[in-house]
């Protein structure tokens, strides 16, 4: 029972906020908003008892893209995007499309039969978490290392002023 | 050499394509080449000549094409007939040859002289060697086109174009009714070899009506070629060609081809029941003979005179065959080529020197061009037929054959030679004697390339008689070498031969009065026998009866055909071609609307199409996943339902 | 009514087609950004709920889940250095002016 209460309100905190970041015409409530949602999402990873997961996505998400997010609004349009309009004239078409997505997804979502295992996750699931990056999935981890250096150099060649 | 014999003809066909390809660069402008081809054939046909008199035959024969199950074969064939007939177109031919260099010296068209001659002195030998119809009808055929060729050699003349028109037409009428009788022999025979067809008619299989038919048919075809009546009225014309022309063709070979025929085939008419094909040739050569020889007496171009007198002189060929005088007749062919040859040649010495053909500007010539007027006057006499010369002994043997057979072609026989010798001497005593009646030529004698032949001409014309000669202890050499063994000949008779000569020495004494010592003018001849001068001026009027019974109904069929053929032939074709042009102009109309239309459409379509779609790419990253999002949306509806 | 798979699922898809919806009729370059993440977020909602669910024992959900974080992270990081720079040059980040692949 508490579960379950604890699961819907922890839906909503991520999906009624999500529908703030997307149809909110004022672009620093929207970036504003993803706070929230990726909160929501924090908690539903908790439930999943992926506390690791869930500490990063706090750290990372709400944390740094949320002001990565923040930070580029104001250096580009700012405050003055507020007066412009936001939503462009695909509107129909893309609450449409993304009615119908919705639909088939959860029709394949409920038709289908998961193969649900009952098991026991490790209980300090972040050394488990780390023995993996480790052992199995090292390839993984020193890939991802790699790319975080590209993305960071290239960020800033990317950014940088010409002069 | 007598298997070799088909170099004869091969020579001078050869010398026609070297000369008509390389003419001018060639040594002499052809005229060497010529000469010389000819000259080897003339030393080939004496070796053979001198075979044939000591017994050599010779035959060859190769099958060229069938027509249904009957073979067409060519060869050749040489026997005493032939061997005669080789001699006396290669000699008098090369003889003629060399005067041609000098009578045509400067003429523009001087190469392709010689190249037409050389043709002709092919085409005549071929013909006297075939063995068959059919070899001996392309060599007839080919002459008369050399024939046509030579006379209008001078074409920018009007008279001359016309003249080698009529001569070809002419000759074709004759020619058609030769190839009836050919055509005629070979559906009867099955077979146009020589020897098949007299074997024939030695069997019998070929008698009677049948074949009097083919051998009057087959001498149609002579009555063209050699100018008898009525096919005579284009060898006067002809006389419009070069004197060379005239002393080879129309005098001494080709117009003696029909001669030829007939005594090639002289079996058919021979065999004719009661020999009445002969009688026809008798009498045709007879009338011919007579009524050509009149002519000649008023004549004053001095060409026309020779032309009718050989004219008449196949006439008395033809008479003598017919009386069953074969020797005679190919005897009086042989002696009339060199005289008559020599004649012309001289004549053409005299036309040469006074620039024109009228005996009535002449005159007094003998002082000045001696060597013409001795060889012209051993030609005269020969012609007239005073012994010893050639004419004498041909003509006499003609005569008495006639005398023997039939007394009216004796009567006729006779008064032609009376005839004869005075239109001779008329030519003669007008041409060189009295004195000069031009008061602008000035006449002087021939170069010696046109001499040297008269002189050579002449020297046969004194002795070839003396072949056919009744010698003591030999007997007649030509009868004995050329004869046919049914129509055994009459013996010699020294009275008859007297007679002959005496009709003779009358025409020339005749003539003498008349017009060498003036004793009777000639004026006063022409008013005496009035009617008789005007129907011999207008030459029995021949020319006229053709011109009216055959020339204008002619004439008017083929206008009515150009009109049928303008109107309505051009009409239907003009009427094609406006129809296609109509219909043309619908096509364009399909072509420009629905054609067009429908290319226009396919390009109008893609614009179209191309300038709605081309909004599709908006540029616009959104608009673009847009479409993705759609089609993951289709594909997983589509995976769902399966 | 039992908290199972399919529930953290539907939630997942909803979130995942919110963000589609932004990502779609979003003008601002940076609020499709903004959309690109929450579908992320969404992916890994269901890595992890499959995790979960399907194979507890193994751990490769939470794996796969951090590393899509992590990327996430570069990405927009990229992302955004983009965004300055083209409106350092356009003058506009809003996307529907951007259409230099017009035809």
């Amino acid at each position: 029972m508490g579960e379950l209460a604890a699961f819907m309100i922890l839906s909503l905190v991520t999906l009624i906020p999500a529908v703030v970041v997307v149809t909110s015409s004022n672009i620093v409530r929207a970036a504003l908003s993803l706070v929230p949602t990726f909160l929501g999402v924090t908690g539903l990873y908790v439930m999943l008892q992926a506390e690791f997961v869930a500490g990063i996505q706090v750290l990372i998400y709400a944390g740094a893209i949320t002001v990565l997010i923040l930070f580029v609004i104001m250096l580009t349009e700012g405050g003055t995007g507020v007066r412009t309009r936001q939503l462009n004239d695909q509107v129909p078409l893309g609450a449409m499309a993304a009615v119908w997505l919705a639909f088939v997804l959860i029709v394949i979502f409920t038709r289908t039969g998961w193969p649900t295992a009952a098991g026991v996750l490790p209980a300090y699931n972040v050394v488990a978490v780390g023995n993996a990056f480790l052992s199995d999935y090292v390839l993984i981890f020193e890939v991802t290392s790699v790319v975080l250096l590209v993305s960071l150099v290239g960020a800033i060649v990317i950014a940088r002023r010409e002069d | 050499m007598l298997q070799v014999a088909w170099l004869i003809p091969l020579l001078p066909f050869i010398a026609f394509w070297v000369i008509l390809f390389r003419g001018r660069r060639l040594p002499g402008e052809g005229a060497y080449v010529a000469i010389g081809a000819l000259g080897l054939s003339g030393l080939l046909s004496l070796v053979i000549l001198g075979q044939v008199m000591f017994g050599g035959r010779y035959q060859a024969t190769m099958v060229w094409a069938t027509m249904g199950d009957r073979p067409l074969a060519v060869g050749y064939a040489v026997d005493p007939l032939t061997a005669v007939m080789l001699f006396v177109v290669t000699v008098v031919g090369s003889l003629i040859f060399i005067y041609s260099v000098g009578y045509m010296h400067g003429d523009p068209r001087y190469p392709r002289f010689f190249a037409y001659l050389s043709l002709f002195a092919a085409s005549m030998l071929l013909l006297v060697l075939a063995n068959n119809f059919l070899v001996l009808y392309a060599g007839w055929e080919l002459v008369g086109l050399c024939s046509y060729l030579l006379i209008g050699f001078w074409f920018e003349r009007p008279a001359a174009a016309r003249a080698s028109m009529k001569a070809f037409v002419t000759t074709r009428v004759g020619d058609f009714f030769m190839f009836l009788g050919i055509l005629l022999l070979f559906f009867t025979v099955g077979s146009l070899q020589f020897d098949a067809v007299f074997a024939a008619v030695q069997t019998g299989s070929l008698a009677g009506p049948l074949l009097t038919l083919a051998a009057v048919l087959i001498f149609g075809g002579a009555v063209g070629k050699s100018a008898q009546i009525p096919l005579h009225v284009w060898l006067p014309d002809a006389m419009e060609g070069p004197t060379p022309v005239s002393a080879l063709i129309h005098a001494a070979t080709m117009v003696a081809a029909g001669v030829y025929l007939v005594a090639r085939t002289y079996e058919l008419f021979f065999s004719s029941p009661d020999h009445l094909a002969l009688t026809v040739v008798a009498y045709i050569g007879g009338l011919t003979a007579l009524m050509a020889a009149t002519i000649g007496i008023v004549q004053d171009d001095i060409k026309r005179v020779l032309a009718y007198s050989t004219i008449s002189q196949l006439g008395y060929m033809m008479l003598g065959l017919g009386v069953l005088g074969y020797t005679a007749g190919v005897f009086h062919l042989m002696t009339h080529a060199f005289f008559k040859a020599l004649l012309f040649l001289a004549a053409g010495s005299v036309i040469h020197a006074m620039n024109t053909n009228d005996i009535k500007e002449m005159g007094g010539l003998a002082k000045v061009m001696p060597v013409t007027y001795v060889t012209m006057l051993v030609g005269g006499l020969a012609l007239a037929g005073v012994p010893p010369f050639a004419g004498f002994w041909s003509k006499d043997e003609i005569l008495l054959e006639a005398y023997h057979h039939d007394r009216t072609l004796f009567y006729l026989g006779a008064a032609g030679a009376f005839v004869t010798a005075f239109y001779v001497f008329r030519m003669i005593f007008y041409t060189f004697t009295g004195s000069l009646r031009s008061h602008t030529a000035h006449p002087h004698e021939s170069p010696q390339v046109m001499t040297v032949p008269l002189i050579v001409l002449a020297a046969f014309s004194g002795v070839i008689g003396l072949v056919g000669a009744p010698w003591p202890l030999v007997g007649n050499m030509f009868h004995r070498f050329v004869h046919f063994e049914a129509a055994e000949g009459a013996p010699f008779d020294l009275r008859f031969a007297a007679l002959s000569t005496a009709i003779a020495g009358a025409g020339i004494l005749a003539a003498a009065v008349v017009y060498r010592w003036q004793l009777v003018s000639s004026a006063t001849l022409r008013r005496v026998l009035a009617p008789a001068y005007a129907v011999l001026v207008h030459k029995y009027w021949w020319d006229e009866f053709y011109a009216v019974s055959v020339v204008r109904p002619v004439v008017w069929v083929a206008q009515q055909l150009r009109t049928f053929d303008v109107y309505a032939i051009d009409g239907a074709v003009n009427a094609i071609g406006v129809v296609f042009v109509w219909l043309s102009r619908l096509y364009r109309v399909f072509d420009l609307y629905v054609v067009d239309g429908a290319v226009n459409l396919v390009g109008w379509l893609a614009k179209a199409a191309g300038g709605r779609l081309r909004h599709v790419q908006t540029g616009r990253a959104q608009n673009y996943l847009l479409v993705i999002a759609l089609g993951v949306i289709v594909l997983a509806v589509i995976g769902l339902t399966r | 009514m039992q908290v199972g798979l399919t529930s953290y699922l539907i939630v997942a898809a909803l979130l995942f087609c919110l963000g589609l919806y932004g990502v779609l009729t979003r003008r601002n370059a940076v609020a499709i950004l903004m959309g690109i993440e929450l579908m992320l977020n969404a992916a890994n909602i269901n890595l992890v709920a499959f995790n979960r669910f399907v194979a507890p024992a193994a751990v490769a959900g939470q794996v796969f889940a951090l590393v899509i974080i992590t990327l996430a992270a570069c990405e927009a990081a990229v992302g955004l250095a983009l965004v300055m720079a083209a409106y350092r040059s356009l003058e506009t980040i809003q996307v529907d002016e951007i259409n230099l692949m017009k035809w």
